[in-house]
């Protein structure tokens, strides 16, 4: 395959001043990530220890094989939410490697509000399973958690995607032969105690795990009867008694080895076979990428130059190099895995919607997982535009999207605004992952856009009743919606609320595309199957 | 007084911290290493039963900083500390302060390595011992006129040494009389930088030497012995790069004659443990008093496999009061050994120290080949110290037999990463002069080409390998997935 020529000057002001700007965003990233990353309050912390009690992040550390990696999701779930009571949505959720086998773990956070669950704190315990279903994922559960935060139980009890969901996808899982192993260690309260009761396997720690349906406040209340936690529920009850539990440990460490060993004889990972070959670094230095990325969302700049920074031996093997070119497509590797690649280099045009749109059948019919790096403001508008059926050429686009069946992930790496966000795979579009770069902005429409349409719809609504607004009165029409779509628009705001994955370092997007991919590769790539596209 | 030692701390890194620490492990000894930050994922470091950080990487603050070194040896409970090679193997001092602590040093008593410390002092004494020595003044000076009148009395070439020196530092090889006294000055001031002394003496200049040097050992007891020679004339920059035994300058009534002197050197300096006596031997086979090594030496290996000594071993049961466990009629030698020292340096730029990461490592192996090794593959190597990377070490039975037996085991020695001389020494070991056995001092000046290689023969040599690897049927290593780790497995630790 041949190599993109680079046409970048690392010594151009251009370049100095966006590496400036775009390393103030991963420092701040990082800087906020490392924050969240220490989980409760010190306090809190502090008596988790005396209690003897691994901290969540060295339990994951304990559990997993040394020196592999965890590729976490969602450690910005509940940002600047619930006065920033929950970091990390009290939960932590990732894929690591045990004993050698990718395993997806779902670990509560005691030291936040006691491991309660939040309304973010459901929505990214049943992500994590979603994306263990996907990709054919043992799930072990490290189960420290005072059941639902009562405070907000009218978002997470009754709904479809609420707490009981956790439980209906744990026995989907394993009807599906996905091993699901419940370590019990702490707290495991009323709904909470089904996570371990409908697993597979179940360890306890002793003077430390509690299963029960209702805790002795409960009792008494009902029966009258006086109990303590681990006369009711302790792991000596449940091991020896009751049979809710199937290994007893001694201590946190004890039950971490346990699962190890659980996991050890689940059957191997067979990776479905799509040709890899042997791995090549970008031959392009990606710390660039932080000099080629403009400081401005909305300057364009050539997305081939991102690529080059991504694939193995910066090589790319463009398709329709001269056709629709404001959608780049074409096939690269990435680690060695085979990779077919859209990015956009502008707004999406009727040529550039259905060069998309073959591009996406090749990849399926040869099964080759999709890489989309989202830029985008949108398909194009205006009267010859909506006459030559952009609409139903957009269409296309997102019928290949929506039905391709090969694994898809998306990075966003700048905008993503109306329905390009559909056409490039959003969230809607089930990619398997979809992560988001420090300096990428989402909304339905850009600010400045929104404010213009908005405001002209109240001019005109003036106009009707007979006023004039002064241009004062306008621009206070105008500034409280850029200052809300500039706020809603920030990744950490998409993050908080689960509309994506995490967000990541862009110098890492290789190696999260191909753990991405390598993860996929546990179930078979199904055929493709389109239904009718609008000619 | 015999002592037991079952913990021993090694003060030293690489190669030679490694070979001690295995024969500590096949003598059932605990042993304990020390490292420097630069050398935290060093291979000694990994492969000691204990490993304790000593600081930064300059080696002023950690592998020659005594006070600590003794400090954690005693922390750890160790009985003895072994100094390996270089460092502060022959520092005295460090050899007091390390028995007034009550711990074994192991090697000689400082007494003696005092006095064979310095050049002047030893050769003072020698000279009263009947000990031939190459002519010149008995004892350093700074009066120039002295320098001249020795000089025109001997007859030029001479050489300038200083009395503490070793490694070519503070030495001038000065050819007439117009040069001398400029040569003694810079002579002084490279020995004063160098090793905080101010103390250089004038010899005479043998031209064409051989350098052949002899492994002796003592014990508490007076007992003494020589193992036999070692011709080291290989060198570059003064610094020995190939080592063979036995010489090919020597025969058996030569061999009594200098191994008996070595025996008389080591009892004159009331020696205690195992050591090098160096001589220089000319043209005529007459030989001459170098200096000693109070210490193992790097080429100590190709000893042990003529003689089935394991030194290294011996120094601990020497150092435990042991007696030698063999008398001089008990030894012999057997077979030809040859060794080569891989550097990181540039044999086609001066012998320039190279550094970085080891990116691919093939060890040769096969019958009597040895590698004694300081590196791994993926490991860095610092620029802060020696850059030995390892020995390559062979035995075969004959001189011949052995110098091809190494050509080929430089051939699979592949070290990528950082620029090795191997392809350097299998021009030595191929030359016709070396096949003869004609190796002295001025070996590598006289025979081999060490500048750059051109560029335009560069690009003719670039060009054709590029046709050769075209037109070569090649087999893919990697021929299934299957093979092929997942990025799960290879990528190591990391987390967004």
């Amino acid at each position: 395959m041949k190599r993109i020529q680079s046409k970048i000057s690392t010594k151009s002001p251009t370049f100095k001043e966006n590496y400036e700007v775009n390393k103030q965003l991963l420092r701040e990233f990082q800087e906020r990530l490392e924050k969240i990353k220490s989980g409760g309050p010190e306090s809190h912390r502090k008596r988790h220890i005396e209690r003897g009690k691994m901290l969540v992040r060295d339990r994951i550390k304990y559990l997993c094989d040394a020196n592999t990696p965890f590729l976490e999701f969602s450690s910005f779930a509940a940002w600047d939410m619930y006065d920033n009571m929950a970091p990390c949505a009290g939960i932590v959720t990732g894929i690591g490697v045990i004993k050698g086998r990718e395993c997806m773990i779902v670990a509560n956070d005691a030291t936040v509000k006691g491991g309660t669950y939040f309304p973010m704190t459901i929505k990214k315990h049943v992500r994590a399973q979603e994306i263990a279903l996907q990709n054919h994922l043992p799930c072990i559960y490290l189960v420290d958690s005072g059941g639902i935060f009562l405070p907000y139980q009218s978002e997470t009890f009754p709904d479809k995607e609420h707490f009981g969901r956790i439980f209906y996808n744990q026995a989907q899982m394993s009807a599906l032969g996905i091993p699901q192993i419940a370590v019990v260690m702490g707290s495991c309260t009323a709904g909470g105690a089904y996570v371990p009761a409908m697993s597979d396997e179940t360890i306890m720690v002793r003077n430390q795990a509690t299963i029960f349906i209702g805790g002795p406040p409960l009792v008494k209340a009902a029966t009258g009867e006086v109990v303590t936690d681990e006369e009711l529920g302790g792991a000596d009850v449940h091991c020896k008694i009751s049979g809710v539990s199937d290994h007893y440990a001694q201590n946190d460490q004890h039950a971490l080895e346990i699962a190890r060993n659980i996991v050890e004889n689940f059957e191997k990972q067979r990776k479905f076979d799509i040709g890899r070959i042997a791995p090549e670094d970008p031959y392009y230095d990606p710390d660039e990428i932080f000099g080629i990325v403009p400081k401005n969302v909305r300057t364009p700049y050539d997305v081939k130059e991102v690529i080059a920074r991504i694939v193995d031996g910066s090589r790319f093997q463009e398709f329709k190099e001269l056709y629709g070119t404001t959608l780049v497509t074409g096939f690269a590797r990435i680690m060695g895995y085979p990779v077919g690649i859209l990015a956009n280099n502008g707004v999406l045009f009727s040529e550039s919607s259905l060069k998309g749109a073959h591009f996406i059948e090749l990849c399926a019919i040869r099964k080759i997982p999709l890489i989309f790096l989202q830029n985008i403001t949108g398909f194009i508008v205006g009267k010859i535009y909506e006459h030559g059926g952009i609409a139903r050429d957009g269409a296309k686009l997102v019928h290949a999207v929506a039905n391709a069946q090969v694994p898809k992930f998306t990075i966003i790496i700048g905008a993503s605004n109306g329905a390009g966000n559909y056409a490039m795979c959003g969230r809607a579009y089930n990619p398997r992952m979809l992560f988001m770069w420090p300096n990428s902005r989402i909304s339905v429409m850009g600010g400045e856009q929104a404010a213009d349409v908005l405001t002209q719809v109240k001019v005109q609504q003036s106009v009707q009743s007979g006023k004039k607004l002064t241009e004062e009165e306008i621009e206070e029409i105008r500034k409280p919606i850029l200052e809300k779509y500039e706020m809603e628009a920030s990744p950490y705001y998409s993050s908080a609320r689960l509309w994506d994955d995490g967000i990541i370092n862009p110098i890492d997007t290789r190696t999260i595309l191909a753990l991405g991919i390598d993860c996929a590769l546990n179930k078979p790539i199904e055929e493709h199957r389109f239904g009718v596209f609008r000619m | 007084m015999k002592r037991k030692i079952t913990k021993i701390l090694v003060a030293n890194r690489s190669e030679i911290a490694c070979r001690i620490i295995r024969a500590c492990k096949e003598l059932g000894i605990t042993s304990v290493a020390v490292y420097s930050e630069a050398d935290t994922k060093a291979l000694h470091t990994q492969l000691a039963d204990e490993s304790y950080f000593i600081g930064p990487a300059p080696a002023l603050q950690s592998y020659l900083n005594m006070d600590k070194i003794i400090q954690i040896a005693i922390e750890a409970g160790c009985e003895a500390i072994h100094p390996g090679y270089g460092f502060l193997a022959e520092n005295s001092v460090f050899n007091k302060k390390v028995r007034d602590s009550g711990l074994i040093f192991i090697g000689p008593n400082p007494e003696s390595m005092s006095l064979l410390g310095s050049k002047v002092r030893s050769r003072v004494t020698m000279i009263e011992a009947d000990v031939p020595v190459i002519p010149g003044m008995r004892g350093s000076s700074k009066n120039i006129d002295e320098f001249i009148s020795y000089a025109e009395k001997m007859g030029f070439p001479v050489l300038i040494k200083s009395s503490a020196g070793g490694g070519g530092k503070g030495m001038r090889i000065v050819h007439s009389i117009d040069e001398l006294s400029s040569a003694v000055e810079s002579a002084i001031r490279e020995s004063l930088s160098a090793f905080g002394s101010d103390e250089v003496y004038l010899e005479k200049y043998l031209e064409s030497p051989r350098h052949v040097e002899f492994q002796v050992a003592a014990d508490h007891y007076g007992n003494a012995v020589y193992l036999f020679e070692r011709e080291c004339s290989i060198q570059r920059r003064h610094q020995k790069i190939i080592e063979e035994t036995p010489s090919p300058v020597m025969d058996p009534e030569l061999r009594v004659k200098m191994g008996n002197t070595a025996v008389k050197v080591i009892k004159t300096a009331n020696y205690d443990n195992i050591g090098t006596v160096e001589f220089l031997v000319d043209k005529d086979k007459n030989f001459y008093f170098l200096e000693v090594n109070a210490r193992v030496q790097v080429e100590h290996p190709i000893t042990e496999e003529t003689t089935g000594v394991d030194l290294v071993k011996l120094q601990i049961s020497i150092a435990e009061g042991n007696e030698l466990p063999f008398k001089q009629d008990d030894l012999s030698q057997n077979g030809h050994s040859i060794e080569c020292r891989i550097y990181a340096e540039d044999a086609e730029n001066n012998f320039l120290p190279s550094s970085g990461k080891i990116l691919y490592l093939k060890e040769p192996t096969g019958p009597g080949i040895r590698f004694d090794s300081g590196i791994y593959q993926g490991v860095e190597v610092p620029v802060f110290y020696d850059p030995i990377l390892a020995k390559l070490i062979v035995k075969a039975e004959n001189r011949e037999q052995a110098r091809k037996k190494m050509i080929e085991a430089l051939k699979n020695c592949v070290i990528l990463g950082v620029k090795t001389p191997i392809k350097f020494m299998i021009d030595v070991l191929e030359h016709p002069e070396f096949i003869k056995g004609n190796t002295y001092t001025d070996f590598i000046q006289k025979n081999m080409k060490t500048e750059i290689i051109n560029e335009e023969l560069m690009r003719i040599i670039i060009a054709s390998t590029a046709v050769y690897e075209m037109n070569r049927k090649t087999i893919d290593i990697i021929t299934s997935e299957a093979e092929m780790p997942s990025p799960w497995l290879t990528i190591g630790s990391w987390e967004i």
